[in-house]
């Protein structure tokens, strides 16, 4: 498990690992091409998926290997293959203009002789992708501060409240202190999932009753959190449309009460990104940014078929750290983002 | 927001100048840039691959190459087909049948299953049923306990689950208790789940094959992107389902997973969600829903998003003042209140069509900050002045600066301003529409 920083050494040791394990997969894609042989893509295929098996998911497999299937058998690249590829990326929810633009850049590159294998033309969009995602990359830390207070904002239904959960989990497991705010006062029964899933974190629940308000709930929060000098604090509010003004006002209150207690704090706005949402995710972000400035970004729900796509779009024009993916329902289903990983899983 | 369709093609059209009519060459270039248009709203590659290729057969048909205005041909073929392929036949529940009727609402993690049972609950309640709402969600933690506040709060009869009872036991249960109380519409609310979870797919499929529901809901998140023809394909393939009801339409996504959903299922969309509260539940238009695709505005859901909001009352005296040209700064200030309450003036303006043609317009980012301060300039007056403007001398201006944060020069270009805006409604009350048309709009 990639698990925050106190793992880093292990999770060096892990990418060593998958490293070695891909170089591997190369020296197998190498022999393929040579021999042009379909039988080999079986076995490309179980090692390229071997590499995926603890990362995403169940029904990459497809996805995965219609790139692979695509230049199989080709000789160069032709327009055809960029705009096949061009297809994948858009129903990746890359977004038109970033998927015109990488595969744009394939062309030029084509053109200018720099690329004419058709098996190298995936390693080569993917690091172009890799660049973007990589320059994001980035894992929380939640040392610089005590408490640390994380707030957390998303629009209705992209899992902010089992996300916090997950997060809670793994700070306990590192051997933090964890307190929970339960700052949905809006929504019906949304304190008490808050609740259920901070006893099975095993951490404490600040709450007022529901309908109250919601900066009131943080102000209590911190103020437990300063007196039992818990290490990590995280807010979970109602769920809002970027869209509605007053919502988005009501979040920037809450971060004034937050910064008057406690200099700095929030530490950080995370925003909760459901990976099915499709281009309307760039407006939720810059949106939420423009408000509250967002610190980093969550990416949930990727164990479906949907691929999240627009992150790269994201992090392309926003620059906003991204901090961790969503993988499943259990507790430990929430992995600190790997571009890598993530990229490989995109097509 | 303000690339329209219309404005897009209209750049393409104005490259097609001395070409005369359109032929099958350039046509291409317009085709790609509806194409465009479609995958931006998020409409799924394959479907609008399909929907270009149906507007190709159809627009290389006479009417088009042969009109004068091509553009706009083209621009309502699309409109229609789109239209037409949005809605179509039976939207409405089918509500008769062997009392109780069930309805069953499945979807996606966090798409808004249980809020819309409360909502259709609501809705059906009106219209005189008896609804009887059914938690059958075991898995979100507090899931029953929230669809049992809606009930509380709509005062609509829930079932209340036994320990360890498991879904299908729910629904069972649920569906034999309506039938021998009053209730004549069974509501069952189902767990989120991934389309390519087997086993809880299953599930589903068992809860219909015992309680056989007179309708199965899909509830679909409008922001939905590519992923929306996996996920209503498999639960239509799964459950043969009646329809589909598009959840957080109040945001700012253009919904193309409406059209997405509609063409890989072909079931129809019935409702729509459009808020948090629970009588945000909108009968399905499929027109309102095309335009919004194309990103032409949506001047209908404008206008009934107006009339909501705006102060009847005040609208009259507003007009009346209007006509005698008593207009105050008070009443201004009234103007941008009722503005503001119905939302961001981005939004507002993504609702208008045309406006990104207004070249002074273009790129202007409407300044919600501005609105604040003018508002904190017109608190700084007193009351006087707020009527009679003409009295604002040098040393209250500096004052009414001080007062609201502000500087001398911003009272200034407020007041200008507001005397400009009293000059053009003059013009307006003496002309009619048709002075101020000329003055803004291109004809």
């Amino acid at each position: 498990m990639l698990w925050f920083k106190k793992d880093k050494g292990k999770q060096e040791k892990e990418e060593d690992g998958k490293e070695q394990q891909e170089s591997e997969g190369q020296e197998k894609e190498e022999a393929i091409e040579e021999e042009g042989e379909r039988e080999d893509e079986k076995k490309k295929k179980k090692g390229f998926f071997s590499r995926l098996k603890k990362g995403l998911s169940k029904t990459r497999k497809g996805f995965t290997s219609k790139v692979d299937r695509l230049v199989l058998g080709k000789k160069n690249i032709d327009d055809d293959l960029l705009e096949e590829l061009e297809e994948i990326l858009i129903t990746s929810d890359i977004g038109v203009q970033t998927a015109f633009r990488l595969i744009e850049d394939m062309r030029e590159k084509v053109k200018r002789k720099e690329l004419d294998d058709p098996g190298l033309l995936k390693k080569c969009l993917q690091e172009e992708i890799m660049e973007i995602l990589k320059a994001e990359e980035s894992p929380l830390d939640v040392t610089g501060s005590v408490p640390f207070v994380i707030l957390v904002v998303g629009v209705n239904g992209v899992g902010k409240t089992t996300t916090i959960a997950k997060m809670a989990n793994g700070f306990k497991e590192q051997g933090k202190s964890v307190l929970l705010a339960a700052a949905d006062t809006f929504r019906a029964a949304a304190i008490e999932q808050l609740e259920i899933w901070g006893q099975r974190a095993g951490c404490k629940v600040i709450k007022h009753q529901s309908g109250s308000d919601p900066s009131a709930v943080v102000f209590d929060a911190l103020k437990a959190a300063q007196a039992r000098g818990v290490d990590v604090l995280i807010v979970d509010t109602a769920g809002r449309l970027h869209t509605k003004a007053n919502l988005m006002e009501e979040l920037k209150k809450i971060q004034r009460i937050m910064g008057r207690e406690l200099p700095d704090a929030p530490h950080e706005v995370l925003l909760i990104l459901d990976a099915t949402t499709g281009q309307n995710a760039i407006s939720q972000a810059k949106s939420f940014k423009e408000a509250t400035n967002i610190t980093g970004i969550a990416l949930t729900k990727l164990d479906g078929t949907a691929k999240g796509g627009v992150v790269v779009g994201i992090s392309h024009e926003l620059k906003i750290p991204l901090r961790y993916v969503g993988i499943g329902e259990g507790m430990d289903d929430l992995r600190v983002f790997n571009a890598k990983e993530f990229v490989e899983a995109l097509f | 927001m303000f690339d329209s369709l219309t404005e897009r093609l209209n750049t393409v059209f104005k490259k097609l100048r001395g070409h005369g009519k359109l032929s099958e060459q350039n046509i291409k270039d317009v085709l790609r840039e509806i194409r465009l248009v479609l995958l931006e709203a998020d409409v799924n590659f394959r479907v609008a691959k399909d929907f270009i290729e149906a507007i190709r057969v159809k627009a290389l048909g006479k009417e088009v190459l042969n009109s004068l205005t091509p553009a706009q041909q083209l621009i309502k073929i699309v409109n229609t087909e789109l239209t037409s392929l949005l809605g179509g036949e039976n939207s409405q529940l089918k509500l008769s049948g062997r009392r109780p009727i069930s309805m069953m609402f499945v979807g996606l993690q966090g798409s808004g299953k249980t809020t819309t049972v409360g909502k259709l609950a609501k809705f059906l309640k009106e219209k005189s049923h008896n609804p009887y709402m059914v938690p059958a969600d075991v898995s979100r933690p507090a899931a029953i306990d929230q669809l049992q506040k809606l009930g509380q709060q709509l005062k609509v009869d829930t079932y209340e689950p036994k320990q360890d009872e498991n879904p299908l036991v729910i629904c069972k249960n649920a569906v034999s208790f309506a039938g021998v109380s009053a209730h004549d519409i069974v509501l069952i609310d189902t767990a989120g789940r991934l389309h390519i979870d087997e086993e809880l797919m299953q599930e589903l499929q068992t809860i219909k094959e015992t309680i056989l529901p007179n309708e199965i809901l899909l509830v679909a998140d409008a922001m939905t992107g590519q992923d929306a023809v996996n996920v209503a394909g498999k639960f239509n393939e799964m459950l043969d389902m009646d329809g589909v009801i598009l959840t957080k339409m109040d945001g700012d996504a253009r919904g193309g997973a409406a059209l997405s959903i509609k063409a890989v299922t072909g079931k129809p969309i019935k409702f729509v969600g459009t808020g948090e509260h629970l009588d945000a539940l909108e009968v399905f238009f499929p027109d309102r829903m095309a335009s919004r695709i194309l990103g032409m505005g949506d001047v209908l859901s404008l206008i009934e998003k107006a009339q909501a909001t705006f102060d009847e009352k005040k609208a009259v005296e507003l007009e009346k003042k209007i006509r005698k040209n008593t207009f105050t700064l008070e009443d201004f200030k009234d103007q941008i209140q009722q503005v503001k309450r119905m939302g961001s003036l981005e939004q507002i303006f993504g609702m208008i069509p045309g406006i990104s043609k207004i070249k002074a317009l273009r790129g202007l980012q409407p300044d919600e900050k501005e609105l604040v301060k003018i508002e904190a300039i017109i608190n700084s007056m007193t009351k006087e002045e707020r009527l009679r403007h003409t009295i604002l001398n040098g040393s209250r201006r500096k004052r009414i600066a001080k007062g609201s944060g502000t500087s001398v020069q911003d009272v200034n270009r407020l007041i200008k301003n507001f005397n400009q805006m009293r000059k053009m409604i003059n013009k307006i009350t003496k002309k009619g529409m048709r002075g101020f048309r000329g003055e803004i709009l291109p004809s």
